[in-house]
């Protein structure tokens, strides 16, 4: 795909909008094994091409966030959306 | 076609309205309510199409995928696979579709075409994607997907006729089984899929990216980092407030209702001994425990409200870090939140966590939120030694201790699973919480009603036939030996319930318990409500004329301030409820979770009993 500049969606601040462009599992869940993040993430609409807009965030560690995807609104970890790499909007 | 009934499964994502169609379809009351993972179980129905055709209906759990990934998404894998046993795969799945929502329902239906079922897709909740402008090309989906199409309105008369007729006319034809090629998929597959139903999605649908406004806006405040936590307790904070202050009037009429009742069997000509069973067993004991419907009603009021309005969802959002940090899964909260009504729902929902431990844990510390059956106690207790005040002003100081007990509840069950997931089990802390979070809808005034006279008529039911038996008893046991000429106490002083309450007494001695509470105890092993009819019965054989209103009076009379807070610290912690400990036995599978969490809330309830006495008549309250 493209070489847009990407960042992580578990780093990005409310209000980012941008495109996802990768998924990266590696080493990123502590939690779940790679692959199985992966498929997980993937069945709830987070795929490459899709456009995400980052809501809300929680009190504590700015954490759990609220992540448009498309069209569904998705509660996660920023610990399992840095597997989540995502490009800036161009803003027009 | 054959001669067995057809069998359609309704498969889906969480939320996109299964049980809703399932309940049109059948005219079943299955629960529906606006947040994923509502259903965890397989309902079967019944339905006689318009054609006259007869057939079976499944609803099932939502789910993302047939990976199935937690117990209640391995129920609707085995049977779209067909895998239970001596249960063939249904005759026709019906995948149902958020029509607002398409995009993984989309990539759903094609893995369901893989299974070798006819597929039909339902576009469900096409009121509200009108509503935003959503259009749908139907016939175009349908072509490209290679299935029927259709709409429906789960929720409106006339909503399913369309699904009806495509239901009948692909019934009437029903091809034999195809090839089955569903395997387990892998990321790259679920990948082309979703991509694949992203494409479908630009070619057949117009507008389907805005948010809902409504939702929009809503949220910017209720999941909002602070307003939106504060704006959580302040809604508890309500809801246990409105138990107390608007069910009063209602539970009063009540009360004097069974008054004038007792006060009739009392002028009756009737022998003694039958008088004293229907007024002492029967009216005072089974009314003391339907007196307080009317909290019931209004507690489920509440937590219903909130279910349709889509909140749950969200509060788990907002509890996830302090969940978290006690070592609850991200899942946990709306099975505990559930348990608020009754444990034996939020256990049977704890099906959608996936890690086995997470959701035993859950399983374990759900019995520890106060549950329905303890507000008969704790209002009993609260309205004889709580004086009825307010503080601050507008706060009254009843609501608060109710409050409190609520409170500590929650940091008992917190603390729980602090001890069992960091310091024995010393779990990895690395459960995920991925949640869906659905747009808020108004609440149907009809469901609410369906809903709380459900509701209603299980506390009846439960006053007609559990309480009831156990009031038989206890008034036998009250009433047995009778005393002997001349005696010189109260009759009830020879009755084996005395001896039994005076035997126990040593153990219950430092709670600060007199013999008629730990008489109280042992039915109310059975159900919670039990221990207060119990009271009721005993201290009207024991006093003469009690109705269900008066045991107020008579408790405020006779135990202290410390026996009465101590019978509060039990109630928070003690395992007095039959039915959780079954459904513990059935969904750990085995009997020793259920003994382990019978043992450790007894514990847990007697140490806090203990300490509360103490410390009350350290200060005077003994
Ligand atoms: N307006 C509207 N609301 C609907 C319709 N169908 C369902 N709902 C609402 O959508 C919510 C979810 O419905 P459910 O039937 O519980 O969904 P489900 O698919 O069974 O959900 P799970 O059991 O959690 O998988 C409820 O609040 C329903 O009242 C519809 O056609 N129109
Ligand atoms: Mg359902």
């Amino acid at each position: 795909m493209s070489s847009k500049p990407t960042i992580a969606l578990g780093d990005a601040r409310v209000g980012f909008r941008g495109r996802i462009e990768a998924l990266a599992v590696e080493g990123a869940g502590i939690g779940l094994p790679g692959p199985e993040l992966e498929r997980r993430l993937i069945e709830l609409g987070f795929v490459e091409g899709a456009d995400v807009e980052l809501l809300h965030q929680g009190l504590f560690g700015s954490d759990p966030i609220a992540v448009r995807v498309a069209h569904a609104t998705i509660a996660l970890r920023r610990r399992e959306a840095m597997a989540i790499l995502v490009s800036a909007e161009v803003p027009s | 076609m054959s001669a067995a009934t057809p069998t359609i499964a309704l498969v889906g994502n969480p939320n996109c309205g299964k049980t809703a169609l399932f309940n049109a379809l059948t005219g079943s009351r299955q629960k529906v309510a606006n947040y994923p993972g509502v259903t965890v179980e397989k309902k079967t129905g019944r339905l006689t199409t318009p054609a006259g055709r007869s057939l079976q209906i499944v609803d099932l759990p939502g789910t993302y995928s047939l990976r199935a990934r937690s117990p209640d998404e391995e129920i609707t894998r085995d049977v779209v696979l067909g895998r239970l046993e001596g249960e063939a795969a249904p005759d026709l799945i019906v995948c149902v579709a958020d029509a607002t929502n398409l995009r993984l329902a989309l990539r759903l239906a094609l893995e369901l075409k893989r299974v070798g079922r006819p597929v039909m897709l339902s576009l469900n909740m096409m009121d509200i994607a009108r509503k935003r402008g959503i259009e749908i090309d139907a016939d175009r989906l349908a072509r490209e997907l290679g299935v029927p199409v259709v709409s429906s309105i789960a929720v409106r008369r006339g909503g399913i006729d369309a699904l009806l007729a495509k239901i009948d006319s692909a019934v009437a034809n029903l091809p034999v089984a195809g090839a089955a090629s569903w395997q387990v998929p892998d990321a790259g597959e679920l990948r082309g899929g979703q991509h694949e139903a992203d494409r479908l999605l630009r070619i057949v649908v117009r507008r389907s990216g805005e948010r809902d406004l409504g939702t929009a806006r809503a949220d910017a405040v209720l999941l909002h980092p602070v307003a939106g936590l504060v704006i959580l307790l302040a809604i508890l904070f309500i809801m246990f407030q409105a138990v107390f202050a608007w069910a009063r009037p209602a539970m009063d009429a009540i009360a004097a209702g069974f008054t004038w009742l007792g006060a009739l069997v009392g002028a009756a000509p009737l022998p003694d001994l039958l008088k004293s069973f229907l007024k002492d067993g029967l009216i005072a004991g089974v009314g003391s425990v339907i007196v307080f419907l009317p909290q019931i009603v209004i507690l489920f009021f509440f937590i219903l409200v909130l279910e349709d309005l889509g909140y749950m969802a969200r509060a788990a959002f907002l509890m996830d870090r302090i969940m978290g940090g006690a070592g609850l899964h991200g899942r946990a909260f709306i099975p505990l939140l559930s348990s608020f009504a009754c444990a034996i729902p939020g256990i049977m929902s704890t099906r959608v966590i996936d890690d086995r431990r997470d959701r035993l844990t859950t399983i374990l510390v759900a019995p520890l939120m106060t549950c329905s059956a303890r507000i008969p106690v704790y209002t009993l207790i609260i309205g004889a030694f709580i004086p009825d005040r307010d503080v601050w002003g507008f706060v009254g100081l009843q609501g608060l201790v109710m409050f409190g007990l609520y409170a500590a509840g929650i940091v008992g069950a917190l603390s729980v699973s602090f001890v069992l997931k960091r310091l024995i089990w010393r779990h990895s802390v690395g459960e995920p919480f991925m949640l869906e979070l659905p747009d808020y809808k108004i609440p149907q005034a009809r469901s609410l009603a369906i809903g709380l006279w459900t509701r209603a008529t299980i506390f009846l039911k439960r006053a007609g036939t559990t309480i009831l038996s156990m009031m038989v008893l206890i008034w036998v046991l009250a009433s047995f030996p009778q005393p002997p000429e001349g005696a010189t106490e109260p009759a009830i002083s020879y009755s084996l319930a005395a001896m039994i309450g005076s035997a126990i007494q040593p153990i219950t001695e430092p709670l600060g318990f007199n013999w008629q509470i730990n008489v109280a105890l042992i039915p109310g092993m059975a159900a919670r409500e039990v221990a207060v009819g119990a009271l009721g019965t005993i201290y009207a054989i024991d006093g003469g004329e009690g109705a269900a209103e008066k045991i107020g009076q008579i408790v405020a009379g006779q135990w202290s301030l410390g026996t009465a807070l101590a019978l509060l610290a039990w109630y928070v912690f003690a395992p007095q409820c039959a039915s959780t400990l079954a459904v513990i036995r059935r969904e750990t599978g085995s009997w020793k979770w259920m003994w382990v969490t019978f043992f450790y809330m007894l514990a847990l309830a007697y140490v806090a009993a203990l300490i509360t006495y103490q410390v009350a008549r350290a200060f005077g309250g003994g």
